[in-house]
């Protein structure tokens, strides 16, 4: 996927919106701030997220962080290849480094995620 | 994600090193250190720890405090009442590791104290003292001692490198009069580096072998750029505050802030090497000496755990469900290949080989007490 393509929350988690499923994951930009990820913790399939609350947690080897969904609905699958994977968060952050696909309980949440641009222009600014 | 460490976008309020515009132009991510603009990473932190475990890394430690007594003989007398370790025996060259503790025993800084001679021979007495502690010091040195023994702080004028890892002395020993291999663990002498005038002590913060340097802010980076050279042409390289930080972690050394504070009694660190009671009296003696009695105390010791997940500063450490301490540092820990901690625990349960449940941000993971340091260097 094109990261032109993609719906960006503040946060640095990105979705990717088709037929009512949302596939997320994290921006490179945050790949890039965070480095030398060490460790990732996902939920399971059928648990529910919620748009601004934690789904899991990246560490790397000087902070742990909180992931925060982008959407509400509930998890379909998850990328349980990823944690033992982490690399492909730097190499493919928006294709292979998908996090969750979320079947969507309603799209709400959506209208609050920032397109490229916005995001780009927010990281500028810091 | 939230970003643990902003990016400084102004540090116009900010202290700069000598070396700041170098960090900045090579991709140093700065941030506030103590109220100093400092490279935390100039790229991957583990792949700048491991410039340090098995090339050379270079790190810029003018940040840290250094006071300067021009008149050595009195101030080492003087110094030796205000520290935990004797230095008033210590031979001209000679550099010692000590605590400063206030009169309840706790933690002011960790020091360096250095018994150097400059290019005439004269004896200096120098101190290298925390940031963050570096005012603390120096109130607390003007209310003790005597006004004949003066000090000027050389912090803002002088900039200071350390050079660490394998193949750290014999790249310095290029630019230098001096070779450092030739210098015993712990003690300096002055030289020239790249023709400027320097102190060079065979001193770190790393586990490894290797040096620190101590030039005019002019010199600077000249001297850095020379090196920098060098090591990036051995396999190593810039290294920032976080790859220091997992190094001295797997070194066991403690950081003020997190193994140290004056609420740590100086007692309760185990850092019996750094305190002498006998027949001495200092500020905070005759407490340290309480609490090493005192069994109900925490005190420090290393964590391993069983995962990948780090028990970070202010994780519980929990046994049979009970608090029983918590964790003051933690990471993962690339040469090591482990997630290493330390902290303060209950010392009935401070025998290498317990097991103990840390919680880290409300689940509960296994690890265990073990001897420090978590990594020691082949000799």
């Amino acid at each position: 996927m094109k990261p032109e393509d993609l719906l960006f929350a503040s946060t640095h988690e990105w979705a990717h919106v088709s037929d009512g499923i949302a596939t997320v994951g994290i921006s490179a930009q945050a790949v890039e701030a965070l480095t030398d990820l060490v460790y990732m913790e996902l939920p399971a399939a059928g648990a529910t997220v919620t748009s601004g609350e934690p789904f899991g947690e990246v560490e790397s080897v000087k902070a742990t962080s909180d992931l925060y969904s982008p959407v509400d609905g509930e998890i379909i699958e998850v990328n349980t290849s990823l944690p033992d994977n982490l690399d492909v968060l730097g190499t493919d952050p928006y294709g292979a480094g998908w996090i969750l696909k979320v079947k969507l309980s309603g799209e709400d949440a959506l209208a609050k995620l920032l397109d490229h641009d916005a995001y780009q222009k927010q990281n500028a600014e810091g | 994600m939230r970003m643990a460490y902003g990016i400084i976008l102004s540090s116009e309020s900010l202290q700069k090193t000598a070396l700041h515009d170098w960090h900045s132009k090579h991709g140093g991510r700065m941030v506030d250190f103590a109220g100093w603009s400092m490279p935390v990473q100039y790229s991957s932190i583990i792949d700048e720890h491991h410039f340090c475990r098995k090339a050379v890394g270079l790190f810029d430690v003018s940040h840290m405090g250094r006071l300067h007594f021009v008149d050595g003989d009195p101030a080492i007398k003087a110094l030796e009442k205000l520290t935990s370790r004797r230095v008033d025996s210590m031979k001209v060259g000679q550099i010692r590791y000590s605590l400063m503790t206030a009169d309840h025993g706790g933690v002011l800084d960790d020091i360096l104290v250095y018994r150097l001679s400059d290019v005439d021979g004269k004896p200096f007495t120098m101190l290298v003292v925390n940031a963050s502690n570096r005012q603390k010091i120096i109130d607390w040195l003007s209310v003790r001692l005597a006004d004949e023994i003066a000090f000027d702080d050389q912090t803002f004028s002088t900039a200071m490198i350390a050079v660490q890892g394998p193949l750290a002395n014999r790249i310095v020993n290029k630019h230098s009069d001096l070779d450092p291999d030739s210098l015993t663990y712990y003690t300096g002498a002055t030289a020239q580096v790249c023709g400027h005038e320097a102190i060079v002590t065979r001193t770190g913060y790393t586990g490894e072998d290797g040096c620190e340097l101590i030039v005019d802010s002019n010199g600077a980076t000249e001297i850095w750029e020379n090196l920098y050279a060098d090591a990036v042409a051995a396999g190593g390289g810039a290294c920032g505050l976080a790859s220091r930080d997992t190094l001295r972690l797997e070194a066991g050394m403690p950081l003020y802030g997190h193994e140290l504070s004056e609420t740590i009694n100086a007692g309760q660190t185990r850092l019996n090497f750094a305190i002498n009671l006998n027949d001495r009296s200092f500020p905070g003696s005759s407490a340290i000496a309480e609490a090493r009695e005192n069994d109900s105390l925490p005190v420090r010791v290393g964590i391993e755990m069983e995962g990948k997940r780090a028990a970070r500063q202010g994780c519980s450490i929990l046994i049979e469900g009970q608090t029983a301490g918590t964790i003051t540092s933690g990471t993962f820990a690339p040469s090591v290949q482990r997630s290493i901690s330390m902290g303060y625990i209950d010392p009935n349960s401070s025998e290498p080989g317990t097991s103990v449940t840390i919680d880290i941000r409300g689940k509960h993971h296994t690890g265990r007490v073990v001897d420090l340091p978590f990594y020691k260097r082949e000799t």
